[in-house]
């Protein structure tokens, strides 16, 4: 088995993943008939057969026309992959569970064009692109994010049938690149924890009343006061106004805030969400995990961050 | 590997019905019209779905018409096999095919059978414009096929396509040409020609009755052609031989099965030395001037010197041939040859019986009678026509005393039977005479309008001895052919009649080249392959030898197939500096030490130094020299051919 494995390795040249630009070089391209192409040539014995019973000499000359155009195609399809320039792009980050796209550069250097070549993932939906020649396209990968941490895309194969279907040609490319999965986010309606002052000024605990600072999402126990009821009057949602005080609140979202029994993966779905719906209250937070503290903040560029640290946890 | 996906756009469903309509239209006059009929009806009808994106029709119904149409097809034609049944019944098949297309995986199988299709029609038809016509057939289809396969966006135009498969086709007729000169050929059947192969095929039968030659002269379809090594006769001896008719049954002549016999003949003059690509036409015989003095391969030749071939002739056929055109043969038949030769229904056509029986006492020697019958063809009101009167039960009587107007084998039958009546061993012999010389490659047509008719008969001192009576009735058939012997009958095939010279060249031109045509393409046989390669040095080549040939041959076409398409792969840079540039990169790429995409000079420069402290300074040197260039407004050429030495001469 062991010997299979490294035959199989030698002939497809796997030697895992890669750094930097791939070129498809003549060794690094397969191609094999497909299925449609055996047909045809099963239908190509038909023709000469019948061409020898009834002595037909135009269908002598149609049968190797036809017999020389699959040649020439096996040539078409392996000349629309060779000399291909192939760099991994960028990956936008995505929670666990949903379907991550890597995306793949593939550059054209030369001055033939190519046509329909499909970049797929073993049994993953499949994207077709066009090379216009000394051009590049963006081509994607779809992988399922099944877990947090970072996904890697693994042996994706870039393939074409083009010109005619007859052949099916390929290449293995295994880029070292990686795309942040971030945890599942718990059910949204999981409330908020309390916010504390910074700086241990008791006094004034809770959001301050002075100046109106923006809105949050609504949770029970809230100051009926608080309620931006002219918006809950135009049916939208129940929104809470919320007031900076002189004592800046602070919202720390830490991993001992929740109960004891939730699994370490639970715990950071919930903070996940809690990051999510403070961002999307507009709130300042501080995300506190065991061996990881990131400070108060807010925007997206203090979300992502917290997320990457839920992630990588 | 993945499977076909995708669904078939309007686009691919037009392209593929019209690809499919243009291959199965040359058969829609060869199948019924009610076929026909259906198979227009269920276009229209995929097209209407198409265009208005109904879903396609439910299988049930489907199958319901392929029911319907074979139940159709084997009532036509009381089979569902051989070669009309088969083709009605692939039509049909195709057609609703196209109905049932919605997978691309639908479509290539469509896509196969049409192909499949072009060749059914080579069944019927090979001439120049048929092979013209499919090649844009297979053009199409190619296309349809670049289309299906490509699968971004919207697919391609049209003219993109057909430009594509262009390419692909031009590309392949080397190796198309290697194949075709080199597979090693087989001699066809296999397994024996369907009995309806040679269905229509128009030609000389073995029986001839009042109307059987002057039908088959409305054609102008070609019986053979013959190159001639010596010069060639001139026409009053171009006597074509064909079926020898003996029996007489008062209307219908009949050719018997003739014992086999050896050319015994006494001859006079220098034998003429000839080719002879003649047609196929279904039947045994082989077509040569009087009096064939060899025998072809395959063939025999029977006690009245027919010449038979041992297979009917079902393609076309080459074979040389030698005759004598003054000769002596036959003068020691039996008695019961001369008997058969002798032979009359009774009760019928009395009065020619009674004016035979006359002549006779009037003229002492056969010769003589021979030429009395003769001068009254000549003398008296005898009418050469292609258009003869109907004749009623006692046709000789009919024709000789009333109607006195008809065509060579009223002639030869009338002839025969006035011959017989006075006792003297007569036969009616059919084949062709004259032929049309084509001076645009030298050699004559002979068509089925040249179709004829003459007598032999037996004289004791002679043995037998051609008479050809319409000789005497229309000398101008036999010195100046059918055209000239009846001027002006428009029943004649446009191509037979005198005048129009700009049509008769045009038409010799092209006859030219379907010549050309049949010798070089459709006759390229085993035989001609054999030829062929013996004249090439290549001596009793076996089908390994071929098979090694072909090889060694489609790898070179294959090679310069590869150098040509790859050439277009080829990078263009034409900045040297950048040039040079690249190749210092690639060396140190080659040591594991790959510049990133979005790595600069300077950056690069420092890592491999940090990485290589020995290479530092060299690369140091070279990138500033590059950055200089690069970067610095003008390049000198004494420092760019620096900035190459350096990249040269670097040796990482």
């Amino acid at each position: 088995m062991q010997a299979l494995r490294n035959i199989r390795e030698w002939l497809f040249q796997l030697r895992g993943p890669e750094h930097g630009e791939i070129v498809l070089v003549q060794r690094r391209i397969f191609i094999l008939p497909s299925r449609a192409g055996v047909f045809f040539g099963v239908v190509l014995l038909l023709m000469l057969t019948g061409s020898i019973n009834y002595t037909l000499s135009l269908g002598f000359i149609l049968t190797f026309l036809l017999a020389s155009l699959g040649i020439t195609a096996m040539l078409h399809t392996f000349r629309n992959l060779v000399g291909l320039r192939i760099t991994a792009g960028r990956a936008a980050p995505v929670f666990a569970g949903e379907t991550a796209r890597f995306t793949v550069y593939l550059h054209n250097p030369t001055r033939a064009a190519r046509y329909s070549i499909g970049l797929t993932r073993r049994g993953g939906e499949v994207e077709f692109v066009d090379v216009p020649a000394e051009r590049s396209a963006l081509a994607g990968a779809a992988v399922p994010a099944v877990r947090r941490g970072l996904l890697s895309p693994g042996r994706l194969t870039l393939y074409t049938r083009f010109p005619l279907g007859l052949f099916y040609g390929w290449s293995y490319v295994e880029f070292d690149t990686h795309c942040l999965v971030y945890p599942r986010p718990a059910a949204p309606g999981l409330p908020l924890p309390p916010v504390k002052a910074s700086g241990g000024e008791g006094a004034s605990r809770g959001e301050g009343r002075e100046d109106f600072s923006g809105l949050r999402q609504y949770h029970p126990g809230d100051s009926p006061r608080h309620i931006a009821w002219k918006a809950a009057a135009r049916g939208e949602v129940l929104l809470t106004k919320q007031f900076s005080g002189q004592a800046r609140a602070e919202l720390w979202l830490t991993h001992t805030l929740l109960p004891d029994h939730l699994g370490l993966e639970d715990k950071l779905s919930c903070l996940t969400r809690w990051v999510l719906d403070a961002h999307a209250a507009g709130l300042a937070y501080g995300l506190e995990l065991p061996g990881a503290i990131v400070s108060v903040g807010s925007g997206e560029a203090h979300r992502d961050r917290c997320l990457e640290k839920l992630a990588m946890a | 590997m993945t499977a076909l996906r995708g669904t078939l756009s309007l686009r691919h469903a037009f392209w593929l019905t019209a690809s499919v309509a243009l291959v199965a239209g040359p058969h829609a006059a060869r199948v019924p019209w009610w076929l026909t009929f259906l198979v227009a009806t269920l276009f229209a009808w995929r097209l209407y779905l198409a265009r208005t994106r109904h879903p396609l029709p439910h299988r049930a119904i489907l199958i319901l018409i392929v029911l319907g149409a074979s139940g159709g097809v084997y009532l036509h034609y009381g089979t569902l096999f051989g070669r009309d049944a088969g083709v009605a019944l692939l039509v049909v098949m195709l057609t609703l095919k196209l109905l049932e297309m919605r997978t691309p995986r639908d479509a290539m199988l469509l896509i196969f059978l049409s192909y499949f299709l072009v060749i059914t029609n080579f069944l019927y038809s090979q001439t120049i414009p048929t092979a013209l016509y499919m090649l844009a057939c297979v053009w199409f289809i190619t296309a349809s096929m670049i289309g299906i396969h490509h699968l971004q966006g919207q697919g391609r135009a049209i003219e993109q396509q057909l430009r594509t498969a262009g390419v692909l086709l031009v590309q392949s007729v080397p190796l198309m040409l290697a194949l075709f000169v080199l597979f090693p050929r087989v001699q066809g059947p296999l397994w024996g020609m369907p009995a309806d192969s040679q269905r229509g095929a128009t030609g000389l039968s073995d029986t001839m009755s009042p109307g059987t030659l002057s039908s088959l002269s409305l054609s102008d379809d070609i019986a053979f052609r013959v190159t001639f090594k010596s010069p060639m006769p001139p026409p009053k001896f171009l006597y074509w031989r064909g079926p020898v008719l003996w029996d007489y049954d008062g209307r219908t002549w009949r050719a018997p099965r003739s014992s086999i016999s050896k050319l015994i003949y006494e001859a006079h003059n220098n034998p003429v030395v000839y080719t002879v690509t003649v047609e196929p036409h279904g039947k045994a015989w082989l077509f040569a001037l009087e009096l064939p003095a060899s025998l072809p391969a395959q063939s025999l030749l029977t006690a009245d010197f027919q010449l038979l071939s041992t297979r009917p002739v079902s393609s076309r056929l080459r074979y040389e041939m030698t005759s004598f055109l003054e000769y002596k043969y036959g003068s020691s038949e039996s008695a019961a040859t001369l008997e058969r030769a002798l032979a009359l229904p009774p009760q019928f056509n009395p009065r020619a019986t009674a004016l035979a029986k006359d002549l006779r006492r009037k003229h002492a020697t056969d010769r003589a009678l021979v030429q009395a019958v003769l001068t009254m063809f000549n003398q008296e009101n005898f009418v050469y026509t292609l258009e003869p009167p109907l004749l009623g039960g006692d046709a000789v009587d009919d024709f000789l005393f009333k109607t006195r107007s008809g065509f060579c084998e009223h002639y030869s039958s009338a002839f025969a039977v006035l011959m017989r009546a006075a006792g003297i061993p007569a036969r009616v012999v059919t084949g062709y005479l004259g032929g049309e010389l084509n001076p645009i490659g030298d050699y004559v047509i002979v068509r089925q309008a040249d179709a004829h008719a003459w007598n032999e008969i037996w004289l004791s001192d002679a043995g037998w001895v051609r008479v050809d009576p319409t000789a005497a009735v229309s000398p101008a058939r036999i010195e100046r052919g059918i055209g000239a012997a009846v001027a002006g009958a428009t029943a004649l095939p446009l191509f037979m009649q005198g005048g129009l010279p700009f049509l008769r060249e045009l038409r010799l031109s092209w006859d030219s080249l379907a010549n050309s045509w049949n010798q070089w393409v459709l006759g390229y046989t085993p035989e001609r392959q054999r030829a062929l390669l013996t004249r090439a040095g290549i001596e009793d080549a076996t089908w390994r030898t071929l098979a090694a040939l072909l090889l060694g041959v489609s790898s070179v076409i294959v090679l310069v197939l590869v150098l040509f398409t790859v050439r277009r792969l080829r990078v263009r840079v034409r900045d040297p500096v950048r040039l040079a540039y690249l190749a210092f990169c690639n060396k140190l790429r080659q040591r594991g030490l790959m510049r990133d995409a979005a790595e600069g000079p300077l950056a690069y420069a420092e890592r491999v130094g940090r990485a290589r402290p020995d290479l530092a300074r060299s690369v140091r040197d070279f990138i500033g020299l590059y950055v200089d260039l690069r970067y610095g407004g003008d390049a000198p050429s004494e420092r760019v051919m620096r900035l190459k030495r350096l990249a040269r001469e670097f040796s990482p």
